[in-house]
């Protein structure tokens, strides 16, 4: 198992450190529901160092991109990100991920870090273009720092006007002492914030420094329990949970980022199910009847047949009810449609609803 | 780990304070500690007897489900209602205001077979 440049101060923290996507990543500090509150409330930090980064270069990086990337990555300009997934060949997801662009001729992606080798593979396969390639999953740290005061919090630390900066652009700038430092306008909670893509050998430097900054704003580390919540607060997909190899972006409800206006794997496949529907579609619920939907629980009509599996669930730590995504068949996933999920043998009422769940 | 002299507890976490013939059950500190921030107590057998070992009910933390074990067998004559508004009381007080059920006990001699607290704190290491 990997550990983080960071281990050691997840430790000295008193984190609950588990195994994830083969690294020893902290679960949680204080208590999976105050740091949820944190980064809704005020500001949370997150080590998510696992997360892959990949540098593709070259004249035609950008041909590669729009041949795995179900995204059209030609709209955006430099400085901005998008996000992405990319279609397995067969209808399925290989992984979902974002994709920096630096200028014309080169790329940062950044991958889930249970699929780096996956991903790496696959893109591999597509490259016969004389793509430059480099993974820097190894030597790059990822500090997520998340929450509506993020910006005025960090702004001490950092030459780059935060405040200013667009969701989903990035910048340049020196961070925490050091230079030349990749600041991104992005996240995974819903709650705005940024995050630092620094080297390994820099980031417990940042780490301490992002703590004193931060602390008369009520800074706290914040863990992957956390990161759970609040995304799925957001309706945002976990890969492995939501989307995986068997899953379709358009079921997955990721048309929006699956774009016919190029060629790219998968796309007539693709096509053909927007144009024709697919059977199943991931939808959001909410419990009406008390209960906490969970991974795996099966989903079920009135009339307590199978209708679908919920992917992801918890009680939401915001609003406190069971909130959850899964797969129901079509006829099942309108809005307002009333779904029972199977918890312990018993029907809980649920019903489908819009995201995000979280609204602020 | 707080783990009180004065209680009986099980492998499974759930410790045992006998009255008379009247058991309170509730989760170790331990317990809680691992589950983490606890969102609800399922318990939906009051009034049912159930055997040793056998399930009485459910406890859920925001990541995770896990079931709840009688520790002897008996009938269950209470379910503490404060948990249902309060869940969180299992991770504040475990062994006060936390507890979760009242049995009323078929046979006190086999209160013995469980764990004291010495055994107990070398069970979690």
């Amino acid at each position: 198992m990997k550990n983080t440049a960071l281990v050691n101060k997840h430790i000295a923290l008193g984190a609950k450190m588990v195994p994830f996507a083969g690294y020893n990543m902290p679960v949680q500090y204080e208590g999976v529901n105050a740091e949820h509150e944190t980064v809704r409330n005020s500001v949370g930090v997150f080590d998510v160092s696992h997360m892959g980064e990949f540098v593709l270069r070259g004249p035609k990086a950008l041909e590669l991109i729009q041949k795995f990337a179900s995204n059209d990555v030609s709209v955006i300009a430099d400085g901005k990100a998008q996000y992405s997934c990319m279609p397995n060949g067969k209808g399925g997801i290989v992984d979902d991920l974002i994709i920096y662009r630096v200028n014309s001729e080169e790329f940062f992606i950044v991958v889930n870090a249970s699929n780096i080798e996956k991903d790496w593979n696959w893109i591999s396969s597509l490259n016969n273009l004389g793509v430059e390639m480099e993974n820097l999953s190894d030597h790059y740290s990822l500090l997520a720092i998340q929450g509506p005061k993020a910006a005025e919090a960090m702004q001490s630390l950092t030459n780059v006007n935060l405040q200013n900066m667009v969701y989903y652009t990035f910048q340049y700038g020196t961070f925490a002492g050091i230079e030349n430092v990749m600041i991104s306008s992005t996240g995974y909670t819903g709650s705005g914030g940024f995050e630092i893509y620094v080297k390994n050998e820099d980031v417990n430097q940042v780490w301490d420094k992002v703590f004193e900054a931060g602390a008369s704003f009520g800074i706290k580390p914040i863990g992957l329990a956390a990161r759970d919540t609040l995304r799925l607060e957001m309706g945002f997909c976990l890969y492995g949970n939501d989307i995986d190899d068997t899953t379709s972006p358009i079921e997955a409800g990721l048309g929006w980022i699956t774009k016919f206006t190029k060629e790219f794997t998968d796309a007539e496949l693709l096509k053909k199910q927007k144009e024709n529907g697919v059977s199943r579609k991931l939808v959001a619920f909410e419990m009406i009847d008390r209960g906490i939907p969970r991974h795996d629980y099966l989903i079920k009509n009135a009339g307590g047949e199978t209708i679908g599996k919920v992917t992801s669930g918890t009680m939401s730590p915001s609003m406190k009810v069971g909130i959850g995504l899964g797969y129901v068949t079509v006829d099942n996933a309108a809005l307002d449609s009333e779904i029972f999920i199977d918890i312990r043998d018993k029907g809980i009422k649920a019903k489908v609803v819009k995201l995000p769940f979280y609204k602020k | 780990m707080n783990i009180p002299a004065n209680l009986k507890y099980t492998k499974d976490h759930e410790w045992v304070s006998l009255d008379g013939d009247i058991a309170t059950v509730g989760i170790t500190a331990f317990a809680q500690s691992e589950l983490g921030d606890i969102v609800y107590v399922e318990i939906e057998t009051e009034g049912e007897t159930i055997e040793a070992e056998e399930v009485f009910g459910s406890v859920e933390a925001v990541k995770t489900v896990s079931d709840l074990f009688m520790p002897i067998a008996g009938e269950i004559i209470e379910f503490n209602t404060e948990l249902e508004s309060n869940p969180e009381l299992v991770n504040s007080d475990p062994y006060g205001k936390g507890w979760m059920i009242k049995v009323k006990v078929e046979d006190t001699s086999k209160a013995s077979e469980l764990l004291d607290a010495a055994g107990y704190a070398a069970l979690i290491g």
